[in-house]
């Protein structure tokens, strides 16, 4: 089995908690037009780090670097789950049980159902435990 | 009331024959020290030279930056084991300033706050509260041993626990109380807070920082003391220099044991009384550590004007620096300081920003900081990490708790020419 294939790369950008960042970072990948599918803000003391999902991360990352922004790709993996009650649970529970630590999640429920993106910290391990168990892993070409 | 009446107020003839006589003295105990020797050489002076008080412009200054470059023992003119004592303070860099006593030294030092005090009204009827830091700084063991020479009761409770502070100022009946004006201020509103008033006190001694008289009004309505300024620096000591008498119009800087030039900073010529520039100092009864002309960086004047409590010229409340030191809750700062452990830390930037800010009276200092481009993981938490490391090695090198704030590479302003590195936001002197 290709693990590699599930691995997503979402785009980290430093930011300080100041007004019109998050603006400048939405204006330049709108004028590159790059779609963002998803996309959480993790903040802390007086800073914070925006996380996305794009269609072209590259051409992403190339754009707000020449911008002067702080910018990283992070492994991630996208989980589909089911839209209804104790859809998160499963997902969660096979983690769990699997020992496998989820360092952050943010989730988007879209026309083809509800979908939870995890960053854990055994990224290949996890991706074998949810297949496992019959689980819909999305395939970075889904993405990108 | 005088500690020591007739030194004190010696005529101003029989003061300079005693400060020539000292300065002479001084002059000898140099030589112990290699710096001195280099220093006397390279100028072409010879100590017998000085014949003068006026003489003493033959000589060259000394600035903290050669007692950096000292350290840690190159000043001492006595060996070391002759020295009973060691205290240190910022230097402009990563080593602090190494200074050193001898029994007489601390005798002395003690002696210079006795007189203080005394010319306060205070006596050995008081007791005595020492709320200042007790390790390094110079101002809590330099203030303890002058107290107890006075006979006071002295309480050692040193920083914090202000709430412990203030039951034992109520329990203990203390009557003096020594710390810096931001801590009293603070010290009044947890008073405040807990529904007390501390009645016993009478004086307040406060320094280690610049104050208003503002400040001084605040202070003396909300403690209910009479405040008294007090100014020192661990070079010549540390306090004890110079003090308000009752007057509180100007410090008496002791004259027989301080030999004082004012000068411009720029030119380092001397300036005519009233006139405002840097005070350089040669401490004439130091054993230990002798210095000559020493640029304390204070910017200060001498009073034309006698005082009627018959004691010598007067200095003014010293109104900034020469320098960029800072003075944060009482301790010194060069923004140098801050960019040496910056450069120590690869993850960020050398470039800073440094804001000072005084909220509910205590000194805070925030420093924006740049992370470096590729020193970013992405992570959430290494940055978090990366921000307690900063604060870490700041409070290592400071002995001072800041704020850190990480932002964005290229956001901090870059300067051409003089850098404006910090921003001084508390309220004006």
């Amino acid at each position: 089995m290709d693990a590699k294939k599930y691995v997503i790369r979402q785009i980290s950008i430093f930011s300080e908690n100041r007004p019109g960042r998050l603006a400048a970072i939405a204006h330049a990948l709108g004028e590159e037009k790059i779609n963002i599918l998803a996309f959480s803000i993790a903040e802390a003391n007086g800073f914070g780090v925006v996380r996305a999902l794009v269609d072209h991360p590259e051409k992403a990352h190339d754009k707000l670097q020449s911008l002067g922004f702080n910018i990283a790709f992070t492994e991630v993996i996208a989980v589909k789950m089911k839209d209804q009650p104790g859809g998160l649970y499963e997902v969660a529970k096979i983690l769990g049980d699997a020992g496998i630590n989820i360092e952050y999640s943010y989730a988007y429920s879209g026309k083809d159902g509800a979908v939870l993106i995890l960053r854990v910290d055994q990224i290949e391990d996890a991706i074998i435990r949810i297949l496992d168990s019959g689980a819909t892993l999305l395939e970075r070409s889904v993405f990108h | 009331m005088f500690w020591d009446k007739k030194t004190e107020t010696l005529k101003p003839a029989d003061l300079k024959a005693l400060q020539l006589k000292r300065l002479k003295k001084t002059l000898a105990q140099v030589q112990h020290v290699d710096f001195y020797q280099k220093r006397f050489a390279e100028a072409g002076v010879k100590s017998s030279s000085i014949k003068t008080l006026d003489d003493i412009r033959k000589i060259p200054f000394t600035k903290k930056q050669d007692l950096r470059d000292g350290y840690p023992f190159g000043f001492f003119a006595v060996p070391l084991k002759k020295i009973v004592r060691i205290h240190t303070t910022s230097g402009t860099t990563g080593k602090p300033t190494v200074v050193g006593y001898t029994r007489k030294d601390l005798d002395t030092w003690s002696d210079l706050i006795a007189r203080n005090m005394t010319m306060v009204g205070i006596t050995e009827e008081d007791v005595f509260q020492n709320m200042v830091n007790y390790g390094m700084f110079t101002g809590g063991l330099g203030f303890h041993y002058g107290a107890e020479k006075v006979g006071m009761t002295v309480i050692p409770s040193a920083t914090g626990n202000t709430k412990r502070q203030i039951e034992m100022i109520n329990d203990f009946g203390v009557t003096t109380i020594h710390c810096t004006p931001s801590y009293a201020m603070h010290l009044s509103e947890v008073a405040e807070e807990m529904g007390t008033t501390m009645d016993s006190l009478k004086t307040g001694i406060f320094g280690a920082e610049a104050w208003s008289e503002s400040t001084r009004k605040t202070l003396e309505s909300r403690l209910g003391v009479t405040a008294y300024d007090s100014y020192g620096l661990s070079e010549l000591f540390g306090p004890g220099v110079a003090f308000e008498c009752p007057e509180r119009d100007g410090l008496h800087i002791w004259h027989d044991s301080y030999l004082v030039e004012i000068i411009d900073p720029k030119t380092g010529e001397q300036v005519a009384d009233g006139e405002r520039g840097e005070m350089v100092v040669t401490p004439l009864v130091k054993e230990a550590m002798p210095l000559l002309r020493y640029r304390t960086g204070d910017v200060t004047l001498i009073m034309e004007d006698g005082c009627i409590c018959r004691r010598g010229k007067k200095i003014a409340r010293i109104t900034g620096r020469s320098d960029d030191m800072l003075v944060i809750r009482g301790i010194n700062v060069f923004p140098s300081q801050i960019e040496h452990v910056l450069l120590k830390i690869p993850e960020v930037g050398n470039q800073f920003m440094v804001y000072i800010d005084r909220i509910n009276h205590l000194d805070e200092m925030t420093v924006d900081v740049e992370i470096n481009r590729d020193s970013f993981s992405g992570e959430l938490a290494d940055l978090a990490n990366l921000q307690k490391k900063v604060v870490k090695e700041l409070r290592d090198a400071l002995e001072l708790r800041t704020t850190v704030k990480l932002v964005e590479p290229g956001s901090l302003p870059r300067f051409e020419g003089k850098a404006k590195r910090v921003v001084d936001r508390r309220e004006v002197v």
